[in-house]
């Protein structure tokens, strides 16, 4: 049941099963483990990131595509929700056809994209998605009449999903159970099924198509298979999994801004968090999100309190200082592409052979 | 109508980069069931000659007919699906999968399977049992398991004529299928080649430098020279021909005897 489940792809490594476990039991019972706001924020986004990174790693591990425009899609996933919380009310009608909305304007410009550029050489379509991105960003931050420009949109969504309903009026293990805990919940279990779907597709026939096609697209054309058809569904299936993500974080902030959902800093997370994870392996993604949006939250703390117990050391403490934990981060990754060049799950499979 | 039309047919089949005619005007026909060498000097054509058949390149002028039928202008995969396959001269396989998924692969394509979603391929129990029953009929079954990139180049190669196998085609194109094998591995190759001509009555082109072992398979020899078909017959006949100890062996008919 669990094996069907995971589609046969099992974690393969003791270790690895469980870090797995331990980051499924923290984000399923965040809300109750990590009470307070700051950390349900970080539980939420670590699951959209999840989702996000994982439909990047079907694109860049699976089928060996590069693209710089996987926040286009979220964010026209974002927008998509945002838009239509915004003009048609916050309601579940609206909600469920901006959602699907994001995801077909999505799919139909992966597939425009797809289709044009697939074709020639992989390097020609990362340059072509890294135009049309950056054209897309400066577009949505130019039409500020429908997009709210560089401030974003700022909406409201259906009662039941806000801090101020009350599901019940007792506490749970000392917590409220209010309308942002079921909204925490349903980004967790979407991100869970999508998940779920996106690790069925790359066990599929078709995933295992994808990886042949990686390895040599050459010989698969040799064999039968329409190479530019596989990679251009790749990069459709993905960039419906990206808007859905980005649907799943419009609901989430109950804000949609160029910031949070396409800005390149966030693309660059994500091939850093792919690649952290390991590539080609979707588990990966989860590992690789997780540690990633940790660091990035939690380093800054973790630095000033240890500034704070080095003050007395000259130089160390200055090196500890907060303001400089992108220095450790950057510092971070290198150790770890150098240590784990196969990302952490890569390593963790091998160790066990 | 079938009847009428040899299987595979090439037509003025000619193919230009800039002024180099790599092959010029070649008109040849394939019975069913037959194996034909291609032979000739290194930069006769006869890879190119090959890739014009099978789509890697399109030819500037000429045709290409199976079964009567032009596919001249068809994509690669488009000639898979009607029936040719070709094994290739370099080694060229899917090397961070496992041998059993390279032959996996064939049989899923051969059933149209790719674009299956969201089943589990392993639930495919058909493609497994197709690619093991394929992995034993080439003597590699015992590594199936294994990675392709770490394999030994013998067994590459003899993995390269499973694909072909796996994916059955009614025409066979083998690139050199021998070529850097040992001795004792060659035997394995061509008895799976003359099993497939025999039993299966499949059609077969190949090229081959190995002259004893064109003289083993091959119902018929052609000789390709700077692109153009210039002999064409039975192996005893084209061996003798001049043109051919000169062209193709590089040596005058006199010192026959001791062959490469």
């Amino acid at each position: 049941m669990l094996t069907r489940l995971l589609s046969g792809d099992t974690p393969r490594s003791g270790l690895l099963t469980a870090l797995l476990l331990i980051v499924l039991i923290s984000l399923a019972f965040a809300p109750f483990l990590f009470p307070g706001t700051k950390s349900l924020e970080t539980a939420a986004r670590i699951c959209i990131f999840i989702v996000l990174v994982a439909s990047y790693d079907l694109l860049l591990g699976y089928a060996g595509i590069v693209s710089f425009a996987h926040t286009m899609f979220f964010g026209i996933g974002a927008y998509g929700t945002a838009l239509a919380l915004s003009t048609t009310g916050p309601n579940y009608g609206s909600l469920i056809w901006g959602t699907a909305a994001g995801a077909g304007v999505a799919a139909l410009f992966a597939l425009a994209i797809g289709l044009f550029s697939l074709r020639v050489k992989a390097i020609f379509f990362a340059m072509v998605t890294l135009a049309v991105a950056s054209a897309f960003a400066v577009l949505v931050s130019q039409m500020s009449w429908l997009t709210g420009g560089e401030d974003g949109l700022n909406y409201k969504i259906p009662r039941e999903l806000t801090p101020a309903f009350k599901l019940i009026k007792a506490k749970v293990f000392d917590v409220s159970i209010n309308g942002k805990i079921l909204a925490y919940y349903l980004v967790f279990f979407a991100a869970a099924i999508l998940f779920l779907v996106m690790l069925r597709i790359v066990n599929s026939p078709f995933g295992r198509t994808l990886k042949a096609v990686r390895d040599n697209a050459f010989r698969a054309e040799a064999i039968g298979y329409r190479v530019v058809w596989y990679r251009t569904t790749a990069t459709v299936l993905s960039a419906v999994m990206a808007a859905l993500a980005g649907s799943l974080l419009a609901i989430w902030l109950r804000y949609t801004g160029p910031a949070t959902t396409l800005s390149m800093e966030i693309m660059i997370d994500i091939l850093l968090m792919v690649v952290i994870g390991g590539m080609g392996t979707l588990y990966g993604a989860v590992l690789g999100a997780t540690l990633f949006i940790l660091a990035q939250t939690y380093l800054q703390n973790l630095m000033g309190v240890a500034a704070e117990a080095t003050s007395a050391v000259p130089v160390f403490s200055t090196l500890v200082a907060p303001e400089r934990w992108l220095l450790w981060l950057g510092v971070l990754f290198i150790l770890s592409i150098y240590f784990f060049p196969t990302g952490i799950v890569g390593r963790l499979r091998a160790g066990r052979a | 109508m079938a009847k009428e039309h040899p299987i595979l047919e090439t037509r003025d089949l000619t193919i230009r980069f800039g002024g180099h005619v790599a092959v010029d005007h070649v008109s040849c026909a394939f019975e069913r069931g037959t194996l034909t060498a291609i032979v000739g000097p290194n930069g006769a054509g006869k890879t190119t000659y090959f890739n014009l058949i099978s789509g890697q390149l399109s030819a500037t002028s000429g045709a290409v007919l199976l079964n009567g039928e032009t596919i001249t202008r068809l994509s690669v995969p488009e000639r898979t699906d009607r029936g040719i396959g070709r094994a290739f001269q370099l080694t060229n396989l899917f090397p961070t999968l496992s041998v059993r998924e390279n032959v996996r692969l064939v049989a899923q394509a051969k059933a149209r399977k790719g674009f299956d979603l969201f089943t589990v391929a392993e639930s495919h129990v058909e493609l497994l049992e197709r690619a093991d029953h394929v992995l034993s009929e080439v003597r590699l079954i015992d590594q199936a398991d294994q990675t392709v990139s770490v394999l030994p180049h013998g067994d590459q190669r003899k993995l390269e004529v499973a694909l072909l196998i796996a994916l059955g085609p009614q025409v066979l194109m083998f690139d050199e299928p021998t070529a850097g094998m040992s001795v004792d591995e060659v035997p394995v190759i061509l008895e799976l080649i003359q099993k497939l001509k025999s039993d299966m009555d499949r059609t077969i082109l190949l090229v081959e430098h190995k002259m004893d072992v064109i003289r083993t398979l091959a119902d018929r020899i052609i000789v390709l020279h700077n692109g153009a078909l210039v002999a064409d017959g039975e192996p005893s006949e084209v061996i003798a021909l001049p043109i051919v100890q000169e062209a193709y062996l590089g040596k005058a008919p006199a010192s026959s005897g001791e062959v490469a």
